[in-house]
């Protein structure tokens, strides 16, 4: 495995943007700071308004930051006008140029830029290539499809070879089959560009398979930074944990710390081990939280004890819902086989088993 | 034939004939308001002036003839019409002028009204037909009131010492230009709008982002998405500026003529209706062909640009 540069591409420091005046006024991002890597594939995840995108339009040059630095290569790019960065972006509605085809799309950056007229030739033929768009370049934008149109924007945001490129939510508008070929795809465009990629979306399922890293933003906050799998299996707050996947949430108190964990006794009176993030020491009462996989049913021996309420099936997997003898409900995912349907029924008294270190203690 | 066939026929005989019956009362307008009036200019261009005015029924070419040619009244000879050539040619060219200034001053009016928030747009809207109010005369003579040697500006130019005496600008053909300007800038400002206000202004933060400067945005973007507006505003204001009559004759002070003022004479005290009418399809002639080059133009330039 290659090793990652160590070298930031874009360095957000500080970051804050106020919309409006007086009693009117919004803070779209509050004290941001972020550090995204040379060649990685860094996603902003959030739901609407949390300010992902209007950190990436500052990124870009549309809008600039009340306050704060934005570090491009260790230079501070927060005063430049879009045209003067080294920066592109792929639109959420792709803004193809309605007047140009799909050639001429490609090549506008390369033109503004004055480059020679050869290599913008070769550039928008090997342009065409990476997205596979040989036999439409000289079709009207109009005249293609959404996932074509959707290749086309990234091939002109591409083409001038920026050092960084900025994708807000370029998937949304397809449907679910062109979403994930698409998301391939995308992968594989920024292993062969080399490219630091900055994608914004809301779909946490499209964050966690196409990025290295994950920043999880709400009310112009960045909450936590991780790999998808950190995020995912470490959340650090309750909001992470509730807006990454499906999650149970415990509530108890601090019986004992150890080092990197705690024992929680939860409300049922029931005690279970669960880690606890770096350097956040909990008191008092806490959250834990356990992923639905991350436990499984047995007869007896668990360490929360209920009844089973729901059996959801899924295809994939088939959900548990579980009441808990001391309040609250407890959902068991499991993988389904087709050799294997299990005998639970509604009604019948289940123990879960929940598995060493899936419990976490949220920081709040 | 069977008998489902014959149905059809006959409803598709009677569908027809119902179409003919509805769209008759468009047709008769059409006739009445368009092709019968045309038809009655081109009959009286072919006549007789009468000693009175009106034409007597015989057939001429005279007319036809002096709209090109003049006869020398001392050698017999014909020769081109100088007089006429100069008031086609400052028709044009005066006509040209406008429709230029007024996109000049009208495009970024309508880029401003376009980017306004949805409701104040409206308000600008209104306040650029206000105008539209006031009587085409009156709004004329309010012009030759600024201009005039002792008007507004002259007045103002002389009592702050930029100039020691009034610049003649009434009766000349900045006047009659500084007033077309005025008048026809609501019909370049409202179709330019029409057609920013579709713009998607997105393309216009795409093309910042691809490295193109403000100029480039516009040469590259916004001229060639908006060049519908751009193409009616400017037949809107050319056709007629062709055919200014009151303008040219308050602020040209009848000295300085176009073709409008040129007709106008023909059928009052020149007492020539043949000459006037044969004058008017002139004026029908360049405006046709005016529009056809510009069309033709339009369209190429779209596909190269595209």
């Amino acid at each position: 495995m290659p090793e990652t540069p160590e070298r930031n591409a874009i360095e957000v420091r500080g970051v804050s943007k106020v919309f409006g005046f007086g009693p009117d006024k919004v803070v779209a991002l509050d004290d941001v700071h972020v550090a995204i890597r040379e060649n990685e594939f860094f996603t902003l995840l959030g739901p609407s308004g949390c300010g992902k995108t209007t950190l990436l339009r500052l990124i870009a040059g549309f809008d600039f930051p009340t306050d704060g630095e934005i570090l491009l290569h260790g230079q501070d790019i927060a005063p430049l006008p879009p045209h003067k960065r080294p920066v592109n972006t792929v639109f959420q509605s792709y803004a193809l140029f309605p007047h140009l085809t799909v050639a001429k799309n490609i090549s506008f950056g390369l033109e503004m830029l004055g480059r020679p007229k050869d290599e913008v030739d070769a550039r928008v033929d090997e342009m065409l290539k990476l997205v596979r768009m040989e036999e439409l370049r000289n079709r009207s934008t109009a005249q293609i499809s959404g996932g074509q149109q959707q290749r086309v924007a990234l091939a002109r945001a591409l083409a001038p070879q920026p050092k960084v490129l900025l994708l807000d939510e370029p998937l949304s508008a397809l449907d679910y089959k062109l979403r994930k070929e698409m998301q391939i795809e995308l992968k594989r465009l920024q292993h062969e560009t080399g490219i630091t990629f900055i994608f914004v979306t809301h779909d946490q399922e499209e964050a966690l398979t196409m990025s290295a890293r994950i920043a999880v933003m709400s009310a112009g906050n960045i909450l936590q930074i991780g790999s998808p799998e950190a995020i995912y299996d470490r959340p650090a707050v309750r909001f992470v944990a509730d807006f990454i996947g499906e999650t149970n949430f415990l509530e108890g108190s601090i019986e004992e710390r150890a080092a990197g964990g705690a024992r929680v006794r939860i409300s049922s009176g029931a005690v279970i081990d669960a880690s606890v993030a770096e350097g956040f020491q909990p008191s008092g009462r806490v959250t834990v939280v356990v992923r639905p996989e991350h436990a499984r049913l047995s007869a007896e021996g668990g360490q929360l004890a209920g009844r089973l309420s729901n059996i959801v099936y899924f295809g994939t997997d088939t959900h548990f819902h579980v009441e808990l003898d001391g309040g609250g409900e407890f959902i068991v995912r499991r993988q389904n086989a087709r050799d294997d349907r299990g005998t639970a029924r509604i009604g019948d008294p289940v123990s879960i088993v929940i598995g060493a270190g899936a419990a976490q203690v949220l920081r709040d | 034939m069977s008998q489902t066939a014959e149905t059809a026929r006959k409803a598709e005989h009677d569908d027809v004939r119902k179409r003919w019956l509805l769209s008759a009362p468009a047709l008769a307008i059409i006739f009445m308001a368009s092709i019968g009036p045309l038809l009655v200019v081109v009959v009286y261009s072919f006549l007789t002036p009468g000693p009175y005015g009106d034409v007597k029924w015989a057939f001429s070419t005279d007319a036809w003839i002096s709209v090109f040619l003049q006869r020398d009244i001392f050698e017999g000879t014909l020769g081109i019409a100088d007089a006429h050539l100069q008031i086609f040619l400052r028709s044009v060219r005066l006509s040209l002028f406008t429709t230029i200034a007024t996109l000049a001053f009208g495009f970024p009016t309508a880029y401003f009204i376009a980017t306004r928030p949805q409701r104040t747009q409206a308000l600008w809207l209104f306040v650029i037909t206000i105008p539209f109010w006031t009587n085409l005369l009156i709004r004329t003579f309010a012009v030759q009131e600024v201009i005039r040697n002792e008007g507004i500006l002259n007045t103002a130019l002389v009592g702050l010492g930029i100039i020691s005496a009034p610049i003649q600008i009434l009766y000349t053909d900045w006047a009659i230009a500084i007033g077309m300007i005025y008048v026809y800038l609501p019909l370049m400002v409202l179709p330019l709008y029409a057609s920013m206000e579709k713009l998607d202004f997105r393309l216009v933060e795409a093309g910042y982002d691809l490295y193109a400067t403000r100029f480039r945005v516009l040469t590259r973007i916004i001229v060639p998405l908006v060049k519908p507006g751009i193409v009616a505003g400017s037949i809107l204001v050319f056709i007629p500026s062709l055919g200014a009559y009151v303008t040219p004759r308050v602020l040209g002070g009848g000295k300085q003529m176009m073709l409008g003022n040129l007709i106008e004479l023909q059928f009052g005290a020149g007492r020539n209706w043949p000459l006037g009418a044969a004058l008017a399809l002139t004026l029908t002639v360049i405006v046709m062909v005016a529009l056809l080059f510009y069309v033709r133009y339009a369209a190429q330039s779209e596909r190269r640009h595209g």
